[in-house]
């Protein structure tokens, strides 16, 4: 057990930063890197538009800046953001409990929301409940982000419920599919002929078979809370970090993103493992 | 409880009452971006210009209303005849925000720190004459002369935009001689100001200005949270209303929107001429034609953009000088027609022909071209979409591609991969110097083809030559002979094919008395010190 | 149950043909704009009104509807081919496979692929056909949308690595192309439905979200995620239901495949 945690650690470690570098190569190599909307002020003389111009040189070799960013990362450093002018590990913890806090309350009303339509299907199980229950999923998948944010805008909600909206159709999909492909497995259909009860049979018999799955899905859930905090804090003016993760996307900041992207490559990535693991069978020893 | 713990506890329920009464007297409006700086010389987006415009004091202030120069803490300035050396006489007795005294020792730092070319400022580069250093000597403790290596036309106002920094206060640049000072500042949130008890201004009955106690700056992006929250009443100011939320906002409540008719800025699309650029030789061929871009120009209808795009709130544009800008406006340019035929006609002049729907070169291409624009910006994917239909009338296919600004600042200033751009110029400056590096071709700002060695047209030499000459002149009248020149060239050439001069639309909460909206920026609380709260009135008993 | 899956089927089988066909009528024109009756109600010239252009509503939203609904499913497809290759098949196959599938999957999940959008969108000459545009778009959707469905199949497939009845056919010498196809799959089958109709109605949206990088469809052809994008703003929320038509759309289609599909995803 000790040496699965330990490996999983370390190739943890190995995907933030393969992940880190990767996703500061890309924004290297995105078009308008370097690009400043100050070159279009006509107040400034040439001069200072190439200063300008020339003030990402650092940021030019990409292995390079971001090994030094690593090591100085390590060092407690995080870089300063060039589209805020602010300290980037400032910027971090301002920002990330928000972000948290968010995407964590729209995750667990989405699964709250889920487990309580399917546990609502099993037990009424009436064709007008189940074409309900797809009408409102399909309708949230098919409303844009912006628009739950503005709903929700209009009606003095809370951000973490657009989030919530958001997420739930995707997670109730994958849950009442799961659910329904073990409904007729052979040990189910044993158990409610042995006269067991509808929540019996759904808590002894349904929710192991596919418990690893449920985990995986968890996993990748948080994923998606993270994705979705970006426009909903964008649209809703909420200073977290998926606000700052579009604004510096924007602005092409570097060093600004390179640190969002790996915190946001470890939260999936611990996420993913901590799911994988949660979801292992003891090994039995001989 | 005993006596004195009953005092105690009324005397701190009184104050918790006066704390909140005094947020009741607070001014909110929203800043739509993450104020970049609060270094008041640093100055180069929006929201640090707001900041800046409201903290800051300075040596001269232009009023928005009547487009004149104010005393403000000089109380008197002369610029020499040649342009070169102005110098101001300070008013006496004025201190910082923190207390420190205002001297002509910090009117010379503010000058040194504004002229260090580290800073990249753009009002530091607005005094950028020539190569030469700029001198400020201190002639007494009220005087000061500040001395240009070349002559700077309109040298005088481009002191509206230099906020003095205390050279002594240990606060730094959060020392501040305006109306109001920065108290709080959240990150990502909002930006608190407080009212600056040291600020010199008085009204005419001796009363410290300003009225209002505080303003409180919320950080939101969001256009249609901020109509939203003005509806509600949560915030008292919009800056700058789009027309479709004007209309919006004007149906339910008229008596709240402003529309102050033409504004400086104007909307503009242009070709791609430069002689590097990677496109094809017959599209440059194109674009460096007079005609092909004046038979643009007359293809486009420019009222239906002002009518659909703006719902009426804006006037079809011809030149690079809006009529609200009322001196230097050119009052003879001849508007350009809208006019398919005679856009036909032109062409027919470069030899193309329109066959079967499709209009075709001399040499057999079918015209067609892209326009770039910066996506997000609803009016401006609007304005070519329907230039896209317009010129389809005449056989042309334009495909419009909508990008995010980084990539589309670096295709028009580094990489010249596009044929043709749609972009807005927003304007602060009334002088036409603001304008010199647009007009000039070795600049890097002179869009169509920047950076040129030497002029590659006779007509961009003469530009060149025109704003030079207009530039070193301290007469108004002969710049403006100059600069009309300059005007009609433009109108003859269209470099630029202007489209519209939006509006400046506002939106005013009826509590804010005084507000008296303007085209000029900042449209609603230019006059902020005089500006009242309802709220104040009514404490006041008037 | 079957009646009403049988309707469901017909109901949008119906209006994605009326869709297609509809948009190849002369008479539905998306493109044209009647700048003197912009944004104005239904009436006899414009069945759902006009748009904010004065280009009618009716006819872009056939258009959108056969552009996306033709489009996305066939991204989607991509997306699980892709989540199948590897997720599933890494999964069922365990050891060093399955332990690098996890890395990648992981990694895709968090990178940000915006700027590999952006890349892809420098790449694009700007006088690419809207057709052409539109189709690269939902073709690099579904390259980029296979990782989180990747990542439950691959759990999926791990717990039916180790199920019983595996080990029962492995042990009758099953090939590993059969024991995959007659075994593994249906047992996956679920999770890749789910995946399906998930996707359709994200990567039409997407879409619409990727225009402001300039990818996506480009004007004046319409797609259902650009119709829908028009009802972020709080302008459109006004007394004007057709505005809502292409969600009403895009809702009704997408829930009555599902319902006509619903029940078969039981393995037998």
């Amino acid at each position: 057990m000790r040496s699965s945690i330990l490996r999983r650690l370390l190739m943890v470690v190995i995907t933030i930063v393969a992940g880190g570098l990767v996703s500061a190569t890309l924004v290297r190599c995105a078009p308008g890197f370097g690009a400043d909307e100050r070159q279009l002020d006509s107040r400034l003389s040439n001069d200072t538009i190439n200063a300008i111009q020339t003030s990402h040189a650092d940021e030019r070799n990409i292995v390079r800046f971001f090994f030094a960013s690593v090591c100085k990362t390590l060092r407690g450093d995080f870089g300063v953001s060039r589209s805020l002018n602010r300290p980037v590990r400032q910027l971090l913890q301002e920002r990330a409990a928000v972000t948290a806090a968010l995407a964590g309350k729209g995750l667990a009303l989405s699964w709250l929301a889920a487990a309580l339509m399917i546990f609502a299907s099993r037990f009424v199980p009436t064709p007008a409940l189940g074409i309900s229950v797809t009408l409102l999923s399909g309708a949230l998948l098919c409303l844009p982000a912006g628009v739950l944010a503005l709903l929700a805008i209009l009606f003095n909600q809370p951000a973490y419920l657009v989030i919530a909206l958001i997420v739930y159709p995707k997670v109730h999909r994958y849950l009442s599919n799961m659910v329904e492909a073990v409904r007729g497995m052979p040990h189910i259909l044993t158990a409610r002929a042995k006269g067991a009860s509808e929540s019996r049979v759904f808590l002894w018999h349904v929710v192991p078979v596919i418990k690893r799955d449920v985990l995986a899905l968890a996993g990748v859930s948080i994923g998606i809370a993270i994705s979705a905090s970006i426009p909903v804090e964008a649209l809703c003016g909420i200073p977290g970090i998926g606000q700052l993760s579009w604004q510096a996307a924007m602005g092409r900041d570097l060093p600004l993103l390179n640190n969002v992207a790996m915190l946001v490559i470890g939260c999936v990535v611990l996420a993913n493992s901590g799911a994988d693991l949660l979801g292992e069978e003891p090994r039995q020893s001989s | 409880m005993n006596r004195r713990s009953f005092s105690l506890f009324v005397c701190l329920v009184l104050i918790g009452f006066l704390n909140t009464a005094v947020c009741w007297d607070e001014l909110r409006f929203y800043l739509r971006s993450e104020p970049k700086t609060f270094n008041p010389l640093a100055v180069a987006d929006d929201s640090s210009e707001t900041v800046r415009y409201l903290t800051g004091g300075v040596l001269l202030r232009l009023n928005r209303e009547t487009q004149k120069l104010e005393p403000g803490l000089a109380s008197s300035w002369t610029v020499s005849k040649d342009g070169r050396t102005i110098t101001f006489t300070l008013r006496p007795a004025i201190f910082f925000s923190d207390g420190t005294p205002f001297t002509a020792q910090d009117v010379k730092y503010t000058m040194d720190q504004l002229m260090d070319p580290e800073l990249r400022s753009p009002t530091g580069d607005s005094f950028r004459s020539d190569n030469g250093k700029v001198n400020c000597t201190v002639l007494a403790p009220d005087k000061v002369a500040i001395h240009f290596p070349a002559p700077i036309a309109g040298l005088d106002r481009l002191f509206d935009q230099v906020a003095i920094l205390s050279s002594q206060s240990p606060k730094k640049e959060m020392a501040v001689l305006g109306p109001y000072y920065v108290s709080d500042y959240k990150p990502g949130s909002l930006v608190y100001l407080r009212k600056n008890s040291n600020y010199w201004k008085h009204d005419s009955s001796g009363r410290q200005l300003p009225y209002i106690s505080a303003i409180k700056l919320e950080i939101q992006s969001n256009r249609d949270l901020e109509m939203l929250k003005f509806s509600r009443g949560e915030i008292q100011l919009i800056n700058a209303l789009d027309a479709e939320y004007f209309d919006r906002l004007a149906t339910s409540s008229p008596a709240l929107v402003h529309d102050g008719g033409a504004s400086l800025d104007s909307e503009q699309m242009w070709f791609n001429q430069v002689g590097t650029a990677p496109i094809p030789a017959y599209k440059r061929t194109w674009f460096t034609s007079r005609n092909f871009r004046r038979a643009i120009s007359s293809a486009v209808n420019r009222n239906d953009l002002c009518r659909v795009v703006y719902n009426g709130h804006a006037r079809p544009a011809f030149g690079p000088v809006s009529p609200a800008n009322r001196f230097w406006f050119n009052s003879r340019l001849q508007p350009i027609p809208f006019n398919q035929k005679a856009a036909l006609r032109l062409l027919q002049l470069d030899g193309f022909q329109l066959s079967a729907g499709k209009l075709r070169d001399r040499e057999g291409h079918a015209v067609e071209f892209s326009i770039i624009t910066n996506a997000g910006n609803r009016a401006r994917e609007r304005m070519a979409i329907m230039i896209q239909q317009d010129l389809v009338a005449i056989g042309i296919t334009v495909n419009v591609v909508t990008l995010d600004f980084p990539s589309l600042i670096q295709r028009i200033t580094q990489d010249f991969n596009y044929e043709a751009a749609l972009l807005g110029l927003v304007n602060d400056d009334l002088d036409p110097d603001g304008q010199m590096n647009v007009w000039l071709s070795s600049s890097e700002t002179h869009q169509w083809n920047p950076k040129q060695k030497t002029p590659a047209t006779a007509w961009e030499a003469d530009l060149d030559r025109l704003m030079r000459v207009q530039a070193s002149s301290m007469d108004n009248q002969t710049r403006k002979k100059y600069f009309d020149k300059v005007q009609e060239i433009v109108a003859d050439q269209a470099p630029f094919i202007y489209l519209v001069n939006k509006n400046a639309l506002t939106a005013i909460s009826p509590s804010v008395e005084g507000a008296k909206p303007v085209v000029l920026r900042p449209q609603t609380y230019w006059n902020i010190e005089y500006l009242k709260l309802a709220v104040e009135r009514a404490s006041n008993g008037k | 149950m079957k009646r009403l899956r049988l309707a469901a089927a017909i109901l949008a089988c119906v209006l994605v043909l009326i869709s297609v066909a509809g948009s190849f009528v002369p008479r539905f024109d998306y493109a044209r704009q009647d700048r003197e009756h912009v944004g104005s109600r239904p009436s006899s010239g414009h069945w759902l009104g006009t748009d904010d252009l004065g280009r009618d509503r009716f006819a872009r939203l056939l258009q959108g509807t056969r552009i996306s609904i033709l489009l996305a499913p066939s991204a989607a497809v991509v997306s699980m081919l892709l989540a199948f290759a590897i997720g599933a098949v890494p999964g069922f196959a365990g050891g060093f496979a399955e332990r690098a599938a996890v890395t990648a999957i992981d990694l895709v999940l968090s990178i940000p692929w915006l700027f590999l959008l952006l890349i892809v969108r420098a790449m694009l000459p700007l006088n690419t056909s809207p057709a052409a545009s539109v189709t690269i778009t939902f073709l690099v959707l579904g390259l980029l949308g296979w990782a989180a469905p990747a990542r439950i199949l691959l759990a999926r497939a791990r717990s039916v690595r180790q199920a019983e009845f595996i080990i029962l056919a492995r042990s009758t010498g099953i090939a590993p192309y059969r024991l995959l196809y007659r075994h593994v799959i249906p047992n996956l089958r679920p999770i890749l439905l789910a995946q399906f109709w998930i996707s359709v109605p994200i990567f039409i949206l997407s879409e619409a979200n990727l225009s402001i990088l300039g990818l996506g469809v480009a004007e004046p052809l319409p797609s259902l995620g650009s119709l829908l994008r028009e009802l972020e703003t709080v302008l459109s929320l006004r007394a004007d239901i057709c505005r809502f038509a292409p969600l009403v759309m895009l809702v009704v289609i997408v829930s009555s495949l599902q319902i006509a599909v619903s029940g078969r995803e039981v393995p037998s």
